[in-house]
């Protein structure tokens, strides 16, 4: 059960059972929808960004543990970034989650990085932050996880 | 016969690799079956002793390999108990099976108005195909809805029957709920219409004794792999009066009859339809899996497959949160379900460190999970060798999900 317990680390456990800022956004500035189709699992961000910070983030949809977790991890550390800072991040995140990255750069969302052990669930994880990318490249359309990577 | 998983386990190589470090538990039959010793060994003995192309050669070799490819077009016949093997056309599998069959009938059959009628419980392998020649002919396509135990109402199935109705297609077995499909019935309905009907029998020839003639069915598509052959083989058996009545699908070598630039004739029926070297190996390797599965007794497969079902669905009821997704009267080896707070995918992959291999998503059934609410399911489906035994790990193993997710 290690491997497994790497997965799905507690705080991947609770952020699953009690996902942070899910919902719709009162006023988005940006909003994207995020698809998965080697699973079919859905997510729509919403973003407020104001003078080129993020001040408010959330999402709806329902997804695995692993891209729910993700989403609601996401959602928090955007909060206040920049929008450079938050592209930054994705890099990161991105990079750690595909198995090239290094952990100690992206702090608390390190937990997601048991991931890269399961291949078949690495698009999971990195559904949200796909669609956060996104989203601050002002596009309108969906985002698959099947496109290529930039 | 006595039944015997264990002797039978025997015979498939890979059941015995530990994976994960665990025991195999291979309960994805319904996506792919593992293959028996003879067949992997009918394909090396192929290439090996006897490769040649077919039905040109004049040499000992063409003539050994047309011999072996015409004999598997004759097991398959025997098998679905067609009346001629000329009605046994090999393709790559279930799909290609009925995309030929929807392309001849949107190219040749099917005008503005005219109407196709499927069921809520199909495959996109038996969706997509009729949308494409409906798209090209301006048909309409019909659906006929399902119950919550995921059945055919067949009353409303009934009703979309009419003057306009070109082809009924339908699942003998829907792949994402187990359901098995009153076919006969179904199909006298269709023909009291005047419509033939196309029945999708991907998920039913290994796990039911299927006679074509008694479903008196116009067209019956399977696949190899499904029925513990090799990938990239499969047969459409289709009435001979049909398979004359529709045009070619591919055009190219072996399908014709005469090649001028002016005009170009076509084969007799099954070669009209099979354009290029065809599968040769993959054919034979078939053939050898139906005589396996006929020499095993479809009758004792079923009634041990249908033994497995009873007992994982008792198993499963025990389970808390559990819920079974599919509860038709008439079920095969199919366990669809979800567990409460747990995504199918998380439940596969707990599943899988444990050894223990099921399927999870939406099955290739995208309206089938729709009608439920859903988006995906985890899915266990049986196949001759499975045990209790393994019925009883998978238990256990949705037991340890359950304990890693609610603590």
């Amino acid at each position: 059960m290690d491997e497994l317990r790497d997965l799905y680390q507690d705080v991947i456990l609770d952020h699953n059972r009690r996902p942070r800022n899910r919902g719709r956004l009162a006023h988005p500035t940006a909003t994207l929808e995020g698809f998965n189709p080697l699973c079919g699992d859905r997510l729509t961000l919403d973003l407020e960004v104001d003078g080129g910070v993020i001040r408010d983030a959330a999402f709806d949809g329902e997804g695995c543990a692993i891209s729910t977790a993700s989403a609601s991890l996401m959602t928090e550390a955007v909060k206040g970034l920049t929008v450079d800072q938050a592209e930054r991040l994705f890099d990161d995140v991105h990079a750690m989650l595909i198995g090239g990255g290094e952990p100690e750069k992206v702090g608390k969302l390190a937990v997601l990085g048991g991931v890269k052990d399961f291949p078949t669930r690495v698009k999971c994880a990195t559904l949200a932050w796909h669609t956060l990318h996104g989203a601050l490249q002002h596009r309108h359309d969906m985002v698959s996880t099947e496109e290529e990577t930039p | 016969m006595n039944f015997d998983p264990a002797a039978l386990r025997s015979e498939f190589p890979i059941l015995s690799r530990p994976v994960r470090g665990k025991p195999l538990v291979y309960l994805d039959n319904a996506a792919t079956t593992q293959k028996p010793r003879r067949v992997i060994e009918t394909l090396e003995r192929y290439y090996a002793e006897s490769n040649a192309n077919v039905h040109r050669g004049v040499h000992f070799l063409s003539e050994r390999a047309t011999a072996a490819y015409e004999g598997a077009r004759e097991t398959v016949r025997r098998f679905l108990n067609a009346k001629e093997a000329r009605e046994i056309v090999f393709v790559r599998g279930t799909t290609e099976a009925i995309n030929l069959v929807a392309a001849g009938f949107g190219r040749s059959r099917l005008q503005p108005g005219d109407e196709v009628v499927i069921t809520a419980l199909e495959h996109h392998s038996n969706i997509v195909p009729w949308q494409l020649a409906c798209e090209q002919s301006g048909a309409v396509l019909k659906v006929a809805p399902i119950d919550d135990a995921g059945q055919v109402i067949l009353e409303e199935y009934r009703l979309l029957l009419t003057e306009r109705t070109r082809i009924v297609a339908l699942a003998h077995v829907s792949n994402a709920l187990g359901t098995v499909n009153p076919a006969r019935e179904m199909i006298a309905l269709a023909h009291a219409a005047g419509a033939p009907v196309l029945v999708d029998g991907a998920q039913a020839v290994a796990h039911h004794r299927v006679d074509v003639q008694a479903l008196d069915c116009d067209f019956y598509a399977f696949s190899g792999h499904k029925v513990y052959g090799p990938t990239g083989i499969g047969a459409l058996y289709g009435k001979a009066q049909w398979l004359e009545a529709l045009p070619p699908y591919q055009g190219g070598g072996e399908m014709i009859r005469q090649v001028t630039f002016e005009k170009t004739t076509y084969a007799d029926i099954p070669q009209k339809f099979e354009a290029g070297t065809p599968n040769i190996a993959g054919a034979i390797g078939l053939a050898s899996a139906l005589d396996f599965l006929a020499e095993t007794g479809l009758d004792a497969v079923a009634a041990h497959e249908h033994d497995l079902l009873v007992y994982a669905t008792a198993m499963a009821s025990e389970i808390p949160g559990l819920r079974i997704v599919g509860n038709a009267q008439e079920k095969s080896g199919i366990l669809s379900f979800v567990l409460e707070g747990v995504h199918p995918h998380d439940i596969a992959t707990v599943l899988d460190r444990e050894g223990v291999a099921i399927r999870a998503g939406h099955h290739c059934a995208m309206p089938v999970m729709a009608r439920y609410g859903l988006a995906a399911t985890a899915r266990a489906s049986f196949a001759l060798y499975n045990t209790r035994q393994e019925i009883d790990a998978l238990a256990a193993a949705l037991r340890k999900t359950r304990e890693l997710f609610h603590g």
